[in-house]
């Protein structure tokens, strides 16, 4: 859309009668290679450590600790993330997360749009109040919250069948509830800014046909912010999978930690082979890579959807 | 703004000052049940462990026992006498001045380049923001692998194998590697930013101020820049937050010691540590916290300005 608005700019830009060449346009001739080039040399190294992770999980610990990881490769194979996958118990990880990011992430969205319907569509007394809190609370450092969290979750029982420790502590139940509390804050941010750009008469409308605050909601305003939930879902989706913190701290049971803490399975007591690492660094970083490259105009939609005006 | 509608109602004539009656018993019902969960989550989760954070700085506990009042001396003793407190802070400010005088520049002038339409661009897109999906801990390891000081990349590179620069263990050097480690996630998100803000810019006025015989940069600085104010805060606020929340990063490489002290490291250590000293965590956290909130209140009162003009 922007090409075309330039190249609308610049076909009346020729309507003019011929001029001299302004300064303006000098420099651009002169940045014709400098900025492909630059651009390129900035990728390349953006992209290094990845191909460079990549490469090293491909070639055994041996060649690499004689020849260093920048030398021609020998052998080359799958093996690391065979054994990454079975010696750090992926699996069981990767469904730890599944089962923390996918309830999160759903009921985050829900309870974050009502929120923001609430907020910018019914217009309820207090709304702004609301907004701001939500919003502020996304901003704040984690660790400011985690004491209390740490002790109130150790008090709160649950039935065996909901957690082996019989606390909220050490269950994934813990990792729900507080990602979709933290997250929700920045939601209603980018929701309520959203749902201030649709039209209010189709609302308006629907009120008029006598449709209540449930049916505004499901039924109207929903299915219109379908772009920004998709956004908003790809991107809390990567930010839930690559959480760190909130694990290491309510969770002491080895087996219910999240896949971006297996990393550290992989680690060993005296001797840690890198290469076995690498490979279970891709494997950890797959998914996101792979949400990212086939979602990509949604992820980019979701991280701007919060700082355009609407 | 609120408590009234532009929809006619026939009940109109009956409604006190505030304007028609506007919520069927069911309509409360809706809103309350759906406002509630989330606004008692967001209470729970988030501003009540905050406020708890401050009142448990007060005092001295341990996790288990009781919880003694002792005023400010967890703050005199964490001036005085705990001396991670001061290189800490140090490596925050200094972790700011980066993000927000290196990469987030960084992050624009690639911005910049890539909207002027150069060829391949999409591509560029694509590779200068595949690290913000990459969780920090993934980060942090390849980080090690890199720098590492026993068939490290860069040593390799810098052929000084026998002599190798300990980039991680050097305590001078180990918070700089990290920041520019931290900042290869920061520039693509800023990029992002920058490229929709920029893709909103009415080509119109950078066409006219060429006509007006100002260059490139002078159209930049002087046209462009200024009509990204709104883009600018919200980088800014991320820029700052970002900082000041900085943690994965230094925990993965090594739990944030021997030169890669940050607040947030400090309040993890002293709450999870072996030795618990939660009142003086809590301290350290309400310093951050502090800190922060100046940063969101500015941001919110920005916000809160546009939301007012929509």
């Amino acid at each position: 859309m922007t090409a075309d608005l330039r190249a609308a700019s610049a076909d009346r830009a020729s309507d003019r009668p011929a001029r001299e060449p302004t300064r303006a346009e000098r420099p651009r001739r002169r940045g014709r290679f400098g900025v492909p080039l630059f651009l390129a040399a900035v990728s390349l190294a953006f992209l290094a450590p990845l191909l460079l992770a990549v490469y090293a999980s491909l070639r055994p610990y041996e060649e690499t600790a004689e020849h260093g990881y920048f030398s021609w490769p020998e052998h080359m194979s799958f093996d690391y993330y065979r054994q990454a996958y079975t010696e750090s118990g992926m699996g069981k990880y990767f469904t730890n997360t599944l089962l923390i990011a996918v309830p999160a992430v759903l009921l985050t969205l829900f309870l974050a749009s009502f929120v923001a319907f609430a907020v910018s569509r019914v217009r309820i007394r207090g709304g702004m109040l609301l907004l701001m809190l939500f919003t502020a609370g996304n901003l704040l450092p984690p660790q400011v919250l985690v004491t209390p969290l740490y002790a109130l979750f150790l008090k709160i029982p649950l039935p065996w069948w909901m957690s082996d420790s019989l606390t909220l502590y050490d269950s994934l139940w813990a990792l729900v509830l507080v990602n979709v509390g933290f997250q929700i804050g920045f939601c209603v941010f980018v929701l309520s800014n959203f749902m201030r750009t649709l039209p209010k008469e189709i609302l308006e409308a629907a009120i008029v046909d006598g449709a209540g605050v449930w049916t505004q909601f499901w039924r109207i305003t929903l299915p219109l912010c379908r772009p920004a939930l998709a956004a908003l879902a790809t991107l809390e989706f990567t930010w839930i999978y690559n959480d760190f913190l909130w694990a290491l701290i309510f969770i002491s049971n080895p087996d219910k930690l999240p896949i971006t803490s297996s990393l550290n399975n992989l680690r060993g007591q005296f001797f840690t082979d890198y290469n076995l690492l690498a490979a279970g660094s891709v494997l950890v970083a797959l998914p996101t890579v792979l949400v990212f490259l086939l979602l990509q105009r949604h992820f980019i939609a979701g991280l701007t959807l919060g700082s355009g005006k609407g | 703004m609120r408590g009234s509608r532009s929809v006619p109602s026939k009940s109109a004539g009956r409604a006190g000052r505030r304007g028609p009656r506007r919520f069927t018993r069911r309509d409360t019902v809706v809103l309350g049940v759906l406002l509630g969960i989330p606004v008692l989550l967001e209470a729970v989760i988030v501003w009540g462990p905050t406020l708890a954070s401050i009142g448990l700085s007060f005092t001295s506990w341990d996790g288990i026992g009781d919880i003694h009042w002792v005023g400010g001396k967890n703050y005199e003793s964490l001036v005085d006498n705990y001396p991670a407190f001061w290189p800490a802070v140090r490596h925050n400010l200094l972790w700011i001045a980066f993000l927000g005088l290196v990469a987030t520049p960084f992050g624009l002038l690639l911005a910049v380049l890539i909207d002027r339409g150069v060829r391949f661009s999409r591509f560029y897109q694509s590779v200068l923001y595949m690290p913000v999906v990459l969780s920090l801990a993934v980060v942090g390891f390849m980080a090690q692998l890199l720098l590492g000081t026993d068939q490290g990349v860069i040593n390799t590179a810098l052929g000084n194998e026998s002599d190798p620069i300990d980039w991680l263990g050097n305590s001078d050097l180990n918070i700089w590697m990290m920041m520019i480690a931290a900042s290869w996630r920061h520039t693509g998100y800023v990029m992002i930013l920058y490229l929709a803000g920029l893709k909103s810019v009415d080509p119109a006025l950078k066409e006219a101020a060429a006509i007006d015989g100002a260059n490139t940069r002078q159209t930049f600085f002087r046209v462009v820049f200024p009509t990204l104010r709104p883009v600018n805060v919200i980088v800014g606020v991320i820029t700052v937050i970002e900082a000041l929340r900085a943690f994965d990063i230094v925990y993965a490489v090594n739990k944030g010691r021997n030169g890669l002290e940050l607040l947030s490291v400090l309040i993890t250590d002293n709450i999870i540590g072996e030795a618990s000293r939660i009142g003086f965590g809590s301290a350290i956290a309400v310093v951050l916290l502090t800190v922060s909130l100046g940063f969101i209140v500015t941001f919110l009162v920005q916000e809160l300005r546009g939301a007012r003009d929509r």
